[in-house]
């Protein structure tokens, strides 16, 4: 049979003399070029044609076990050699499918999208277009501009037009290759310019004028992709400032506002996460309908759970120990072990799975070079809400009065008659509270392990430090400075040598402004 | 049982020299009191060493090789075990941490007395136990694919050496099946293996007429988690020409690098990423559903489809439900944990065939040794180089979290530790040599 193997391969080349069905054409193509195929297939579709290329898309070609003969799996699920259409026996189960690769699968798109271009649907046409594109098969040409002709919707019309230019750029005529350069120059997808490099240099392009229009069209679209690039960089600053800013809005309160070095506030971010997970699988066990959902329920809880163990953390440690910083640090440093190790014994040493809710999966495309995702965006919008809730109750509540009133001077507060004991409980399980939420938030980027709080409870202590203690602006800014120039650097120095800088420049800083960004005026802390 | 008695030390310098006066009066006497201090079987099994980390960073890679090395224990047993003794397997946790695999791998040498250890997964780790192994004369199977550039006498390396994954998976890349790729974005976690790896990689790309502009590497450290940034370079570097990305990142690291790729839309068909160390159980945290067609290079597949595979995995799946184990009918299985299955009953062949647990006696049995694998290639030890021969397979992922292989080779391949892509490899001798 490996003899026959070329001789079917050359019948098969020679399809127009010979009637080789495209099912067997299909099934005796070397792997590398059964993409190929497929692409020449895609402007001449046709009955036999799809229901070979159905056939290997849904998996029903095996290769037989000794590797010689193709089969198909009928849709009684009995097998059958395509060579000679008989019956075989065997069992589907253990055999090897013909691999359907990314080359094949890409191939396989363009084909269904020939189909799409009609399509009422304009997103179907638009991702059709798309997929036309990537696929970079001159023998779609006339398609794509009898198509255009006849396109109503502008932006569809618009998506055609790029698509065939990036075709035409290989024609034979001068001035169609000009025009399509001048259509591609409005193109906001990178990929362009690797497309009209050739045409700039000498090699690939004898036109003196189409190297010099192509060459301007290149230095156009980076133009354009520098603005995306920056604005790239910002969203990348922002979106890792405000997930240390979630970090360390807890530890803002906590240590900033009462004072307390609290090694285990990491252990709250770790709590609320796997508050998250907990809550997922009483989604997953009780109402697997509404599992979208269940984020916003974990908020509560994870709330609810951090508050009260930050509050017992006080009653019970923190209490007896105010006014000795040492300590402090060395005990709550205890309970953060402890708690780690609680929750190893709980859930186990390994890392649980949390999963994205179907609408944080994704992104928005601005332009083919920039994507914000989801879960991003959403993270930036949840932390300006936790601050602006923070910022009310610490301004626009009786709580927050009595807290400020005990930060600012605790002996005069005491003796106008606020409970300084209760509020420092209240607050103090307001900060745990408020790590447990960035928990939540943190489960849905990162992974969730025992181990969560310790990554980020140094990053959390540098920003409230940097940002001046006491103030929750100084934190806003300290977290988003550090987010913003950490992105900066990373892309230049690598995300190792990135973080070293960073925080040789935090020493530097803190030696000669030990008060931060931001100082509270006055004789406000001990 | 002598290592019994010493757990048993602290109580007092007089029990030690009380012993001291009983082994040289009477050893029949010792013996038996030796016996009622211990569980009556312990007198007669062979300890063997289990080092991987169940806590930490790593965990997520090396929690299932624990379970499977156990699993193939029992297996050993249940077949009456070798020479006539049971295996007794001892586990300790390195937690991710290097400095501790080395104070563990010497607990078990020394204090257990294990005749052979089952471990590691990063290089670093490896590294770290090395000089422990080769001081005190010990045995270690090393399950996982790695950099090469080492070859101990002490140790048994059942993963793949460069050549056997690195290299066919770029090759592939290359070819027009696999996309034919002209720029390359190496991208890894911050340490031995895939610094080593990506040097070999530069090397053998650059044979190969790839030029040094079109090819970028980036590193991270363990545990890294915001990889915006990366996708984002990824991207605006794959502008410039047909890109594939080969990723070594290590550990928990790769599920926020996945969901990052498929939350910024970076498809497969555009820019492939082939891993090194991502397999059927990293996958499993991850929704597998945005990364079809993303790649990975092994020398097993969970999906290979052979009797030996379909009844490894059914017995695995059948132990771990009788363990206890969570989610025992849906476990996975993949390639470092084949590697570790392969390595416990070649060990144990060898064993037999030797006739003692003895370092020396077991390492000259290896060589050669044969064993029917779950990849459905009938796997050997090289008779020099320590090093098994392999065969590859480069599987695509699909949308349930397994892989589609899309090529493999026809044979198993012998192991180049020693890349010939690392300049002055060639003068390096085949066989194995106590690292100075």
């Amino acid at each position: 049979m490996q003899l026959f193997k070329p001789l079917i391969l050359l019948l098969s080349l020679c399809s127009s003399l010979v009637a080789a069905s495209p099912l067997t054409e299909l099934a005796h193509a070397d792997p590398a070029d059964r993409a190929g195929l497929i692409t020449q297939w895609t402007v001449q579709a046709d009955g036999p044609r799809r229901q070979a290329v159905a056939a290997l898309e849904e998996g029903r070609l095996f290769s037989s076990a000794d590797g010689s003969h193709v089969l198909l799996q009928g849709t009684d699920g009995k097998l059958s050699d395509v060579d000679s259409g008989q019956l075989v026996a065997g069992d589907a189960a253990s055999l090897d499918t013909l691999p359907v690769n990314n080359s094949v699968r890409s191939a396989l798109e363009a084909f269904h999208a020939a189909g799409d271009l009609a399509d009422p649907d304009r997103n179907k046409r638009l991702s059709a277009i798309q997929a036309l594109q990537d696929s970079a098969n001159p023998g779609l040409l006339p398609l794509l501009l009898s198509r255009q002709r006849q396109e109503q919707d502008s932006q569809v019309k618009q998506a055609l037009h790029m698509a065939s230019a990036r075709l035409q750029l290989a024609s034979p005529l001068v001035a169609q290759r000009l025009q399509a350069i001048g259509v591609l120059a409005d193109s906001a997808d990178p990929a362009t310019v690797s497309l009209l490099a050739p045409l700039a240099s000498e090699a690939g392009e004898q036109d003196a004028s189409v190297r010099a229009a192509a060459s301007q069209a290149i230095s156009a679209i980076k133009t354009s992709q520098w603005r995306y690039n920056m604005l790239g960089y910002a969203f990348s600053g922002i979106s890792l400032g405000s997930v240390l800013l979630l970090a360390a809005l807890g530890l803002a309160i906590t240590y900033g506002l009462l004072g307390v070095i609290n090694m285990a506030h990491g252990e709250m971010l770790m709590i609320g996460a796997y508050a998250s997970y907990v809550v997922q699988n009483l989604f997953r066990t009780w109402w697997p309908g509404a599992f979208d959902a269940y984020l916003l329920a974990a908020l509560p809880v994870a709330f609810a759970v951090t508050f009260v163990i930050g509050m017992a953390l006080e009653r019970l440690i923190i209490r007896h120990l105010y006014g000795r910083p040492l300590e402090t640090l060395l005990a709550t440093w205890g309970i953060s072990l402890m708690l780690i190790q609680a929750v190893r014994i709980l859930f186990g040493a390994q890392n649980v799975e949390v999963a994205n809710p179907s609408w944080l999966s994704g992104g928005w495309e601005i332009t083919p070079a920039l994507t914000l995702p989801y879960n991003r965006l959403a993270i930036i919008a949840f932390v300006a809400a936790v601050l602006v809730l923070t910022w009310l109750v610490l301004n626009k509540t009786r709580l927050g009065l009595f807290v400020r009133a005990v930060t600012q001077n605790r002996r005069m507060a005491d003796s106008v008659g606020v409970p300084t004991g209760k509020v420092d409980m209240l607050a103090f399980g307001l900060g745990s509270g408020i790590a447990g939420l960035g928990g939540v938030a943190l489960s849905q980027i990162g992974n969730v392990g025992p181990e969560l709080g310790q990554g980020y409870i140094v990053d959390s202590f540098m920003v409230v430090v940097l940002g001046g203690v006491g103030q929750l602006a100084g934190t806003v800014t300290g977290a988003m400075g550090l987010g913003i120039v950490n992105k900066i650097l990373e892309p230049s120095l690598g995300a190792v040598l990135g973080k070293i800088l960073i925080l040789g420049f935090i020493i530097l800083f803190i030696q000669k402004r030990p008060q931060g960004l931001f100082a509270l005026k006055g004789r406000v802390l001990d | 049982m002598t290592q019994r008695n010493i757990h048993t030390n602290h109580q007092g310098n007089l029990m030690a020299s009380t012993r001291r006066t009983f082994l040289k009066s009477a050893p029949l006497v010792l013996a038996a009191a030796g016996l009622l201090s211990m569980p009556a079987f312990a007198a007669d099994t062979i300890k063997v060493g289990v080092l991987h980390s169940l806590s930490g960073t790593m965990a997520i890679s090396e929690t299932s090789l624990k379970d499977m090395a156990l699993f193939a224990i029992d297996q050993i047993n249940a077949k009456g075990g070798v020479l006539g003794k049971k295996l007794e397997p001892v586990v300790v946790d390195p937690a991710s941490n290097w400095p501790l695999f080395a104070e563990k791998a010497r607990q078990l040498l020394s204090k257990d007395k294990v005749a052979v250890t089952f471990g590691c997964w990063t290089s670093v780790s490896r590294k770290s136990v090395l000089p422990v192994y080769e001081e005190l004369n010990g045995l270690l199977f090393y399950p996982v694919q790695y950099e090469g550039e080492e070859m101990s006498p002490n140790v048994f390396y059942t993963g793949a050496a460069p050549n056997q994954q690195a290299i066919p998976a770029v090759e592939y890349l290359m070819s027009k099946e696999g996309g034919a790729a002209k720029r390359f974005f190496l991208l890894g976690t911050d340490y031995v293996y895939p610094r080593t790896t990506n040097k070999i990689l530069r090397a053998f790309l650059h044979s190969k007429g790839v030029k040094d502009e079109d090819i970028q590497e980036m590193y991270t450290p363990f545990g890294h988690s915001d990889y915006q940034t990366i996708v984002g370079n990824i991207k605006k570097f794959a502008a410039g020409g047909k890109t594939a990305v080969i990723s070594t990142i290590n550990g928990d690291s790769n599920v926020p690098f996945y969901k990052e790729l498929g939350n910024q839309g970076l498809k497969a068909t555009d820019v492939p990423v082939v891993a090194f160390s991502v397999g059927e159980e990293e996958l499993k945290g991850i929704d597998a559903k945005p990364l079809v067609g993303h790649l990975a290079a092994w020398n097993y597949f969970m999906s290979v489809k052979n009797p030996v595979n379909s009844k490894w995995i059914a017995d695995y799946r059948a132990w771990a439900k009788k363990k206890g184990l969570a989610n025992a009918d849906k476990l996975v299985t993949n390639d470092p944990m084949e590697a570790t299955y392969v390595g416990i009953n070649m060990w144990a062949e060898a064993v037999k065939k030797a006739g003692t647990t003895d370092v020396a006696a077991v390492t000259k049995a290896m060589a050669g040794i044969k064993f029917a694998a779950p990849s459905g290639f009938t796997l050997e030890m090289d008779p020099k180089n320590h090093h098994l021969h392999k065969p590859v397979m480069i599987g695509e992922i699909q949308s349930n979290g397994q892989f589609s292989v899309v090529w493999k080779t026809k044979a198993p391949i012998r192991a180049q530790p020693w890349s010939p892509f690392i300049p002055g490899n060639d003068k390096k001798p085949d066989t194995p040599v106590k690292s100075k």
